[in-house]
């Protein structure tokens, strides 16, 4: 039988390829073109070759700002994990209370990141804001725009409400998957409830506490939107991540060689902890 | 170890039971011996696997009673129960070795470290698991899995009866001879109670003393593999234990006989007709025999299995199915047949008329 040869298929491809092209290819390319080269407007372009990359790596801001940025997701992350399996742990597993629940835990996932900000820079606002008066009326000296203290613990807790829920989601789902036997295996060996955890419930939920881990950490590490609102990088540079350093460096001075190199080394930062992340967490499962 | 009642056991998983279907056992009466082998039988859905976590008190019965030695045991949970309870597919803790898995129930019991090294050495050695007791349990194939199962329920001294829910139901073929020999081994070893539940008839007529055979929430039937076999209680027992099963066919008691089809059967004793919805005759495929004269059947199909012959015959009132050595001259078109009357038996609503 002979194969009749068609390269019409091709045709249904490009979509795909002129759509990947323009929201990856190009962009991405661009940036890497900006990152070795020096550029005053009007497209007037001269070659720098790495001096970009080294004064990143060289400069203190941008230390400063990958340190604060570095512990911010190690804080969420440090309390979003336990919470959120906490709170899986605790809820329903059957009747009404099971689409309540699932419900409430989805709303703050619902809502739009600049709103969250708005809603969280209103609310904590030390003389209208219910949190920033009530605090202040406890006899506490809470004001999140002028101390920096202040402007972290607004900022952590805003994103342990507003992210916690994907935690308990996905915990959720993991527990449900668990047989019922484990857990009369476990009943009749003796097992401690924190046995019970440790041995059955979190081994179970390996795979969807590493998805939790890495979504957690990829959205934490290149957050935005919701310090812009909140804080904008304030007081001084206290809560002044790294992408929103990224962008006073690019939109603000215009320093766009610079900032594209600071992008290219934030995305290797990235991609780099999350591939280390999910070799470790994968090592294992090769084999069953 | 423990001598087993169960009084008058119902349970439903609803809340309200408005007829017999709801419930999930009905009007359960038990009597085990203490180190006896018993299976529980019967297909899927049967009940089997309930009346097991009742046992086991992973459940607590809507009504009745469950007594080890005489000592009600209705309220009290698994462990306070001593049981050990192996599950259809390997329950073990992946994280841990096998030795750690074997070692588990012994740890959260408080028992020294020597002694649990001692206990889990024995048990390794028993279940052919001592090479690999110091890998990840979660590397180990099915049947290696299933062996840590059981492992953990057999590792404890104190257990009153070691209960097995189909246990061989994700192991190969070749392999479950394997291990239902080791666990029939294993039972004249320790001699503790034993209760398997299963819904393969060969596995509880080859593991246990006594067979409790199900059917809808109910004991059709409780009885040694030959009595199960010679004499079925109920319809059921008749359909579902043999291969082919018994032949059931519709009939009349009159004046204490069997009337089938015209035919007035023999019978040593007179038949009462309690005013039955419904009355059947029943006789095993190996009970039947070609005669000159009997029933008459017309001969459909003969399969030959190399052992024995099956053949697929008919006559007036249905379809009958015989059984008969290779060697036996099997007469082509139609036939003549007689029941051995020992075995022959008859049924008002499924139940045995005796």
């Amino acid at each position: 039988m002979n194969k009749t040869l068609n390269q019409r298929a091709w045709l249904f491809v490009i979509p795909v390829f002129v759509l990947v092209a323009f929201n990856a290819a190009v962009p991405l390319m661009t940036v890497v073109n900006y990152s070795f080269q020096e550029t005053f407007g009007s497209n007037v372009f001269a070659w720098e070759g790495t001096r970009w990359f080294k004064e990143i790596l060289h400069s203190e801001r941008f230390h400063a700002s990958l340190g604060r940025q570095v512990i911010f997701t190690f804080i969420i992350l440090l309390i979003q994990l336990p919470l959120g399996i906490g709170i899986a742990l605790t809820m329903p597993k059957k009747g009404w209370g099971v689409p309540v629940c699932l419900i409430l835990m989805s709303m703050p996932l619902l809502i739009p990141w600049n709103v969250v900000g708005a809603m969280w820079n209103i609310f904590a606002l030390p003389d209208i804001g219910f949190l920033g008066n009530s605090l202040n009326s406890l006899g506490f000296d809470y004001n999140f725009t002028q101390q920096s203290g202040d402007a972290w613990f607004t900022t952590i807790l805003m994103d342990v409400w507003h992210w916690t829920s994907l935690v308990v989601l996905l915990s959720y789902a993991g527990l449900n998957s668990i047989q019922p036997a484990y857990y009369q295996a476990a009943e009749i060996d003796g097992a401690s409830r924190w046995d019970i955890f440790r041995y059955i419930e979190l081994p179970k939920m390996k795979k969807v506490l590493t998805l939790a881990i890495l979504l957690r950490f990829m959205d934490s590490f290149m957050i935005y939107t919701e310090p812009f609102v909140l804080t904008g990088g304030g007081p001084g540079n206290a809560t002044n991540f790294l992408s929103l350093d990224l962008v006073k460096m690019a939109l603000g001075q215009f320093d766009l060689g610079p900032a594209a190199a600071m992008s290219l080394i934030y995305f290797l930062i990235v991609l780099l902890i999350c591939w280390i992340f999910y070799t470790i967490m994968m090592k294992d499962e090769g084999r069953t | 170890m423990a001598k087993i009642t169960l009084k008058n056991l119902s349970h439903s998983y609803l809340s309200k039971q408005n007829s017999d279907v709801d419930w999930a056992l009905r009007d359960i009466n038990i009597d085990w011996k203490d180190g006896g082998a018993y299976a529980l039988l019967g297909p899927s859905g049967c009940g089997k696997t309930t009346l097991l976590n009742i046992i086991s008190g992973l459940l607590k019965p809507t009504k009745g009673e469950v007594l080890f030695d005489d000592k009600d045991m209705t309220a009290l949970n698994p462990v306070e129960r001593d049981i050990a309870q192996i599950f259809q597919f390997p329950v073990i803790y992946d994280t841990m070795t096998v030795y750690d898995n074997l070692a588990f129930p012994l740890k959260n019991r408080g028992l020294s470290q020597t002694e649990i090294d001692t206990k889990v050495k024995e048990i390794g050695d028993m279940l052919e698991l001592t090479p690999t007791l110091n890998n990840k349990a979660a590397g180990l194939t099915a049947d290696g899995k299933q062996k840590i199962s059981l492992g953990r329920g057999l590792v404890r001294s104190d257990v009153n009866v070691i209960m097995f829910d189909e246990p061989l139901t994700v192991i190969d073929p070749h392999l479950k001879w394997v291990l239902r020999s080791k666990l029939k081994e294993l039972h004249q070893k320790i001699n503790r109670t034993m209760i398997y539940v299963t819904h393969d008839q060969i596995e509880a007529l080859t593991f246990a003393d006594q067979v409790v055979v199900m059917h809808e929430g109910q004991i059709v039937q409780t009885g040694t593999p030959v009595e199960l076999f010679e004499k079925p209680k109920h319809t059921f027992v008749g359909h579902f234990i043999g291969s082919p099963g018994m032949n059931i066919l519709p009939c009349d008691i009159e004046n204490g006989q069997i009337n089938l089809g015209g035919k007035i059967l023999p019978n040593k004793i007179n038949l009462k007709n309690n005013n039955f919805k419904k009355t059947q005759v029943g006789i095993r495929p190996e009970f039947i025999n070609f005669s000159n004269d009997g029933i008459q059947v017309k001969i459909n199909r003969v399969s030959d299995t190399g052992r024995h012959k099956v053949i697929d015959a008919e006559c007036s009132s249905g379809n009958i199915k015989i059984l008969a050595n290779s060697s036996t001259q099997i007469p082509s078109g139609s036939a003549h047949i007689t029941f051995d009357q020992k075995y022959t038996y008859a049924y008002g609503d499924n139940w045995i008329i005796e």
